[in-house]
């Protein structure tokens, strides 16, 4: 009720500027995706090794992100891991006959699932499963097979 | 023996002072909705709290970008991921220096402004002849600035932020030479709007500490002109022991 | 109360009641013992007195007659009301009715002398915004500032603050107006605007007003009834003329402004002789 002009234009100024600040840094700064229109459908996969995959994680087609893992649970049933993935609904051409893998960005980044497309003419539609999949590469795995087939390649040298 | 006494009276005192921060809050929240009737009031405490704030915010957001440029490229070109400097600093702003710096500084010119004006009235005897024109302390200076304190806070955090991290960008981009391109991509990659709430939330939740112990230790104020001096330095301690420890409880519970 | 001031008050016209009574009041605070069985009346429409030397709890008192502290045992009855049984939302609707002229004017430093006059208009009233302008502009033509309504308090001298929060006291016309220390701090030609201030709204208006003070010489010529507080009760009481000759000697001393007497000169300090030797030694 007191107060005058300048004090109510400078308050005014104040929340919005930070209001703007505010809105600066939610469209400038944090990933887009949460902006697009809504509508989401779900698609699940079944692992045996999701290695460091967390929820929140990227799914991809062609490098390009069309979706975010939702949720992944462990099912005693099946003893493999069930990866809930939800993807935006302006992708709704990917064959079901399609692949899951969990890559890994770059050298130190986060892991995520990439999605290769397959041949069939029928569409994933939500709750529907894909059936190929590859588990994350374990290092230790890896390293076991690499050291197998040294040893096979000096063996089969020495036979010679 | 009276060492042990001590420390038992200090505690019991710490205690009873918990008590009556707690009660001195529920009357202020009581008196709320009768003080939103007055909005000019609120408005004014904005402004005062808030806009007179603004240029020790983005004076210091500028500078504080600004050092994290520098050091954050320094440390991860020991990585060679000097291209990550956009992520490590935006993140770095967003949930921890952007709430926790704009909250110290917040404690230190609003906070103190806050309790000295409250203890001010208190010693002047003003508080006093309200209660005697039956007009409430409380509904009256106490809430008004509490709420502006409250509204204050968090916009001035997401200021900090969004000019630290033009600071960020003016170090690393133009000065050291950091590719703009991924500078902002990788940062819009990384940044979640989560984080950007978490960043808020812990903005509110500091102006609500911040605020609560401004009003309350002015409006308790010994009534002399060395008590207010007493309660607007206790003001700034109380405010940034508790800032930092609401942080480390407000981020691994986010976490 | 001695015989003489109840007759002297008793014969007056048209004082024929008292409007507040502290009837037995013990108060005390931080171990301390303020009051131990203090009884006074202020009657309706008379200018009455309140002393007694310094941290005899003289302000105090003041705090229980509007109850902004209760007291451990006794009554304080205002107009026959109960003050210390009544709830918060009674008791402020009570204090309207009082008025209270703090020691340094208690102005609030914010607001200018206008908004400061009308601030017990718009918090308790929903009077129309021409109405109020009238009331502060006629208040403060009573105490002759109607020209300073725009000035900030800090620019006010002391006298004039002091006459702004009489106008912001009298702003809802109540039937008690409290003066804690008016006097104290003032040049003469300011005093004397105050004590006119302090008799025209009790002769003209016969409000009933209740003045504490040290200041003897100044209440003399006003008050009608005086009490001397000292020791936690009532030392004295009556008009002026029977306080004068008073038989107790620390009346006397206060009354009389006499460097020493039951209340001494000297703090307690060891022997003067004794103390200078060992010095010296």
């Amino acid at each position: 009720m007191r107060s005058n002009r300048a004090v109510e234009l400078s308050t005014g100024l104040f929340v919005l500027l930070g209001f703007a600040a505010l809105f600066f840094l939610v469209t400038q700064i944090t990933n887009r995706e949460y902006l697009t229109n809504g509508g989401s459908y779900t698609v699940q996969a079944q692992f045996e090794n999701i290695g460091t995959l967390k929820p929140g994680a990227a799914v991809s087609m062609a490098g390009v992100t069309i979706g975010r893992v939702e949720s992944i649970r462990y099912d005693q049933s099946i003893y493999k891991a069930v990866v809930d993935m939800r993807i935006s609904s302006q992708f709704n051409r990917i064959p079901v006959d399609s692949d899951a893998s969990i890559m890994t960005a770059g050298l130190l980044g986060g892991q995520y699932i990439g999605i290769t497309p397959g041949g069939s003419e029928e569409y994933l539609a939500d709750g529907s499963r894909i059936e190929f999949v590859q588990d994350a590469l374990v290092l230790e795995n890896l390293i076991n097979q690499l050291v197998a087939s040294f040893s096979q390649r000096s063996d089969s040298k020495g036979d010679n | 023996m009276s060492l042990l006494r001590e420390i038992v009276e200090n505690l019991r005192s710490f205690v009873a002072t918990v008590g009556a921060v707690a009660l001195f809050l529920m009357r202020t929240l009581a008196q709320v909705p009768r003080a939103l009737t007055r909005p000019g009031l609120i408005i004014d405490q904005i402004h005062n709290a808030g806009a007179l704030s603004l240029v020790i915010i983005m004076t210091c957001g500028l500078f504080v970008g600004g050092v994290l440029g520098l050091q954050g490229y320094d440390l991860l070109q020991r990585f060679g991921s000097e291209d990550a400097l956009g992520t490590a600093a935006a993140l770095a702003l967003i949930k921890e220096l952007g709430p926790v710096v704009t909250a110290l500084l917040f404690a230190g010119r609003a906070g103190t402004a806050l309790a000295s004006e409250i203890g001010l009235m208190r010693a002047t005897d003003q508080l006093s002849a309200m209660e005697m024109m039956a007009v409430d302390p409380v509904r009256r200076v106490v809430v008004p600035r509490f709420i502006g304190g409250l509204i204050a806070m968090p916009l001035l955090t997401v200021i900090f932020i969004a000019i630290g991290i033009f600071g960020v960008q003016v170090v690393g981009v133009q000065l050291l030479g950091v590719d703009a391109a991924s500078f902002w991509s990788q940062m819009r990659a990384a940044v979640e709007v989560s984080d950007v709430m978490e960043g808020l939330i812990k903005g509110v939740v500091f102006g609500f500490v911040c605020s609560l112990i401004a009003v309350y230790e002015g409006y308790t104020a010994t009534p002399t002109a060395e008590g207010v001096g007493r309660a607007t330095t206790r003001t700034v301690v109380i405010s940034a022991v508790l800032v930092l420890i609401f942080n480390y409880m407000l981020t691994a519970v986010m976490l | 109360m001695s015989h003489s001031a109840q007759a002297a008050i008793e014969t007056r016209p048209a004082a024929a009641d008292n409007l507040v009574e502290v009837e037995d009041v013990h108060y005390s605070v931080g171990g301390r013992t303020i009051f131990s069985g203090l009884t006074l009346s202020v009657p309706r429409g008379r200018i009455t007195a309140i002393m007694g030397p310094s941290g005899t709890g003289k302000t105090t008192l003041l705090r229980l007659m509007t109850g902004q502290i209760k007291p451990d045992k006794g009554r304080i009855l205002f107009d026959g009301i109960d003050v210390t049984s009544l709830k918060l939302g009674e008791l402020y609707r009570l204090r309207r009715r009082m008025g209270m002229l703090f020691q340094n004017g208690a102005l609030l430093t914010d607001m200018d002398v206008f908004e400061n006059v009308a601030f017990p208009l718009r918090e308790h009233t929903k009077l129309p915004e021409a109405l109020i302008r009238n009331i502060v502009l006629t208040k403060l033509q009573a105490v002759g500032l109607r020209g300073a309504a725009r000035l900030m308090p800090a620019e006010l001298s002391g006298g004039m603050a002091r006459r702004v929060a009489l106008a912001r006291a009298m702003a809802t016309d109540p039937d008690l107006l409290i003066y804690d220390e008016p006097f104290t701090g003032l040049d003469p030609i300011s005093m004397g605007m105050i004590v006119r201030l302090v008799r025209h709204m009790n002769y003209a208006l016969g409000i009933t007003s209740l003045v504490v003070s040290h200041d003897v010489e100044e209440l003399a010529e006003l008050a009608d009834v005086g009490y001397i507080i000292a020791g936690g009760r009532v030392a004295a009481a009556g008009n002026f003329a029977e306080l004068k000759k008073h038989d107790s000697e620390l009346v006397n001393q206060f009354m009389n402004g006499l460097a020493d007497g039951p209340v001494p000169f000297h703090y307690p300090a060891p022997d003067y002789y004794q103390q200078l030797l060992e010095g010296s030694a």
